[in-house]
């Protein structure tokens, strides 16, 4: 708080200290801002994630060639001037094929990480702000399943109960609810224990009201900073279940089904592996750094200075 | 020859928002067995300086930027690492604000305790122990043997701080610096510990100085007194002089701000006005917006320490140039 | 600390049998039975075989009958490290050690038992291993980014971080292999004989872990060195070296313990797959081909095996987690 200085009876001048410039208050949200725009690799990230995805959803419609046209005289070319990225077994062009994948991929990654997100907030919201018995035992169950190797009954269900994408979106989703429960549930937790809700309620707002304007922004944050984070687990997830040969099925081919069947026959066409697995890998690089960008923004105190 | 000298220390903080001057220009010294003073307002420089002594400042954004510590012969703020490694906590010993977090919590008391013997290489682990327990007692704590075995969070915040005090002064050094201590505690603590600072003085004859935002704490307890404000010393003299004969504005309002000398009933009394901002550059006097007898003159006028009378010093140049009566 | 440890059992046990319940079920749920798949056999051998393997009693009972044969019915684990057949290695006989049966496998004639006795040490070892490249690529790496931080030393060691976190084991094991078997042959490709087959696969399982630990070590160590108490150590006259390994490390590994939990769930499925690229003989192989297979009580078998060591595994993690942090005691 600054208050001018109060006139001095015997001081004949004015205050040389700065009270002229009042200070501007900054909200959460505008400081957090300004501190991702400095982060250089959290820009780097932010701006790879935006060139993948009009890569891959624009890409397509330029490219001269389809993800599924075979062309059997264009066995397995390396790459080239006709196939930037090169050719598969089968002829089909891999830069559109990369470009399809990328949208099969991301689309799973985005759309399991909403599942993960539901089921975490609401079971962490609900949790944290119970507390007691029912906070107790729900976190209990958090703790038992985070120890246990979930992705193996991932594995299970797909092989004895899915081809299908749904199926694929809901386990993979399931498998990573947990840490977001977890983390949702502590915020909440803390926010009902500080005082500015006491005194929100102290000066007569609604339940509804204290939720919507006071908790919902604060647990955002985090929220926000572990759905970014998110997102490349489940990829790598998918990924890794297409390379067991339970992922998505063909004709459809994500960056996954891709490198599972690069990795058959690297020795000899490298570019299969190489290529889907540098577009994976840099979408998961882009994607991390962003997510530790607002991670670092949202959050002061925990800096690296 | 005093036990520590130090001379126009200045320690400056780089960073985003500008130079902070944490301490500009700051010199004192103490001799053995003296107890030094030094108080201040929060920001003040009185816990850079002492920090900057044993070179325990963060130094990426803090920066020693000049000055010199003598202390028995060597300058802390220049000698090797391994001269100073050799001095602290065997020579000169330092006791902190809080002794929650000053304490490892991963850490027993024993293993704590006789850490200082140990690096020092002062005795073997058995007899390091012994001491241990000794020093134990020696503050007060119930129990000690049993205690010894215990983790910081079981002692309640007096009893940590004894435990702070026991630390520091297993290896009996020369000087203990202490920074606050009882400011972290109930009131009723607060008298303990200053009874036990003081009772430890005098058994071992360690010089000490006392760090405090309160003067009635120094009052009770040190010989001389150096009053801070802004990183730059305004007056030192001995206890009785500062509070029967202060020579600084600041010290003189500091001492009309207690709210035990306040007649019932008037309003309080506050020094008007802020600490300026010390990341930047300031002209002249510190402490003229908030100065009663301020003039135009000293917008100008350096603030140096000068001696009216022996071993008394102040840096307000309408005092020691004889035109201002306090 | 004993009734921690107990209390912690008595919790865990229900859990492993809840899996072995759920899983069980689940497996006959499924469409299509382990004898549906090449050739169907006629309906009367049908009904014999399922018979003989006990398909045919109602599901409570075949679960009620499962749990009790792989219920622990003595407890001398030291017959685990026998070698009672003379072959030259532990037997790893859990029917001899616990009274843990697992049933029969339908695909294969060595019973489930005999399946986790042959490759359970090898995934053990290839897991061990990649844990140890873990922790010792990992925890050094990041107590160096957290000394110098904002340096060349910690963007180096963090942009490695990256790289292992984000290239996923299934890519990273290829372009080793190619790079390094392949190419320079230093390491072979495949195989779990000596040093040189198990090097890649370990390697590649352990990196991506190692990732994780430099970052969470990185992040630790900064913590606890912004610590009041770091700088109490320093004005004891501490040298940096103690003050890092004495008062900083007990702190800064303490989200690196509780990791290492969820690392070992990861590092049992990260196997399936090394183990499938590098064709090592070990349990997720087994657990895979199980599944697609339909054969029963091998996979409920592997799922039970694999549960009941995450959740040992954890519990060690904890209990180490308590000793290290004192505070924990006490909640």
């Amino acid at each position: 708080m600054n208050t001018p200085a109060a006139p001095i009876p015997n001081a004949p001048f004015v205050p040389d200290t700065a009270f002229e410039e009042a200070e501007q208050g900054t909200s959460l949200w505008k400081d957090a801002w300004a501190r991702l725009r400095k982060n250089k690799m959290a820009v780097f990230g932010a701006g790879t994630l935006v060139f993948m995805a009009l890569f891959c959803l624009i890409g397509p419609f330029i490219s001269p060639y389809t993800y599924d046209a075979q062309d059997l005289n264009q066995y397995a070319k390396p790459p080239s001037a006709q196939h930037w990225f090169g050719t598969d077994k089968l002829g089909r062009d891999q830069l559109t094929r990369i470009m399809y994948g990328g949208r099969i991929s991301l689309a799973v990654g985005i759309c399991a990480t909403m599942v993960s997100l539901t089921i975490g907030v609401l079971w962490g919201a609900v949790a944290g702000y119970a507390g007691g018995k029912l906070d107790t035992v729900m976190m209990r169950i958090v703790d038992i399943l985070y120890a246990l190797p979930f992705t193996i009954f991932v594995i299970l269900l797909m092989v004895f109960f899915g081809r299908n994408i749904i199926l694929l979106f809901a386990a993979i989703g399931a498998v990573e609810w947990l840490t977001m429960a977890r983390i949702v549930r502590g915020q909440v937790q803390s926010l009902r224990k500080m005082e500015f809700i006491e005194a929100a309620i102290a000066l007569g707002l609604s339940r509804r009201r204290i939720i919507l304007r006071h908790m919902i922004p604060n647990v955002l944050g985090p929220v926000m900073v572990y759905t970014t984070l998110t997102i490349p687990a489940v990829m790598l997830l998918e990924a890794f279940l297409s390379f067991l040969g339970l992922g998505v099925q063909p004709p459809m081919s994500s960056w996954g089904s891709m490198i599972k069947d690069g990795a058959e026959v690297m020795e000899e066409f490298w570019w299969m592996l190489i290529l889907p697995g540098l577009f994976l890998s840099l979408t998961l690089f882009s994607l991390n750094f962003l997510g530790d960008g607002l991670r670092d923004a949202l959050d002061p105190k925990a800096s690296k200075d | 020859m005093p036990l520590l000298e130090v001379k126009n220390l200045k320690t400056w903080f780089h960073t985003r928002n500008g130079v902070v001057r944490a301490v500009d220009d700051v010199s004192f010294s103490i001799e053995k067995g003296e107890t030094l003073g030094i108080v201040g307002e929060s920001g003040s420089g009185k816990s850079v300086t002492c920090y900057s002594m044993m070179r325990l400042i963060p130094q990426p954004p803090g920066r020693i930027e000049g000055g010199t510590a003598i202390f028995d012969g060597t300058d802390l703020l220049n000698c090797s690492k391994a001269q100073l490694a050799a001095i602290r906590g065997r020579r000169v010993a330092m006791i902190f604000q809080d002794p929650m977090t000053s304490l490892n919590p991963y850490m027993r008391i024993e293993e704590q305790i006789i850490e200082p013997l140990l690096i020092h290489q002062m005795c073997d682990k058995a007899e390091a122990r012994r001491r241990a327990l000794e020093a134990m007692k020696n503050v007060g704590i119930p129990e000690p043997e049993t205690r010894l075995r215990s983790f910081p969070h079981e002692f309640s915040g007096g009893m940590r701080q004894r435990v702070m005090i026991a630390m520091a002064l297993i290896t009996k050094p020369d000087l203990l610096i202490a920074d606050e201590p009882t400011t972290a505690l109930d009131v009723t603590v607060q008298a303990q510990i200053l009874e036990l600072i003081k009772k430890m003085q005098r058994e071992l004859g360690t010089a000490v100085i006392f760090i405090s935002h309160d003067l009635g704490t120094v009052a009770g307890f040190c010989d001389r007194v150096m009053v801070m404000y802004a990183g730059k010393v305004v007056e030192t003299a001995k206890t009785d002089e500062i509070f029967y004969r202060p020579r600084h504005p600041y010290t003189r309002a500091l001492q009309k701000s207690r709210p035990a000398l306040q007649a019932k009933g008037a309003e309080l009394y506050t020094i008007p006005g802020m600490p300026p901002d010390v990341s930047k550059p300031i002209q002249g006097c510190a402490f003229k917006t908030r100065c009663e007898f301020a003039l135009e003159s000293c917008k100008q006028a350096p603030m140096t320490l000068v001696e009216t009378e022996p071993g008394h010093g102040t840096a307000c140049p309408r005092v020691s140039g004889g035109e201002l009566k306090l | 600390m004993l009734r921690f440890i107990t209390f912690r059992l008595l919790q865990a046990i229900p859990v492993v049998f809840i899996v072995a319940a759920a899983t069980f079920i689940m497996c006959r749920q499924i469409p299509g039975g382990p004898f549906d798949s090449e050739k169907p056999p006629p309906p009367e051998i049908k009904r014999q075989l399922e018979s003989f393997y006990g398909l045919n009693k109602p599901l409570g009972q075949q679960t009620l009958d499962y749990l009790w044969s792989i219920c622990p019915k003595k407890f001398m684990p030291h017959r685990l490290f026998l070698d009672a057949n003379n072959d030259g290695r532990a037997d790893f006989d859990l029917k001899a050690a616990f009274g843990s049966d697992f049933g029969p496998s339908f695909k294969s004639v060595r019973s489930v038992n005999e399946t986790i006795a042959d490759s359970f040490p090898v995934s053990f070892q290839l897991g061990a291993m990649a844990l140890a490249i873990a922790l010792l690529l990992g925890i050094p790496a990041g107590v160096a980014a957290a000394l110098r931080p904002n340096s060349w030393v910690d963007y180096f060691a963090s942009g490695i971080s990256m790289l292992g976190v984000c290239v996923p084991t299934f890519v990273m094991g290829p372009i080793l292999v190619l790079v390094f078997a392949l190419n320079l042959r230093w390491f072979n490709a495949s195989g779990w004989f000596d040093f040189k087959d198990q090097l890649l696969p370990s390697l590649t399982l352990g990196i991506a872990y190692a990732a994780y630990v430099a970052r969470l070590t990185r992040g630790g160590m900064l913590e606890v060195l912004n610590q009041d108490f770091i700088r109490t150590a320093r004005s004891k006259g501490a040298s940096e070296g103690r003050v890092i390994l004495k008062h900083a490390l007990r702190g800064g590994l303490l989200p690196v313990i509780s990791f290492l939990g969820p690392a070992a769930a990861g590092i049992i499925t990260g196997s399936f797959v090394i183990e499938t690229i590098f064709q090592v003989p070990g349990l997720g192989r087994h657990f895979v081909t199980s599944a697609f297979n339909r054969d029963y009580f091998l996979i409920t078998g592997t799922v039970v095996f694999y549960a009941a060591l995450v959740v040992l595994f954890n519990l060690a993690v904890d209990v180490v987690q308590v000793w290290l942090n004192p505070k924990l005691k006490f909640e």
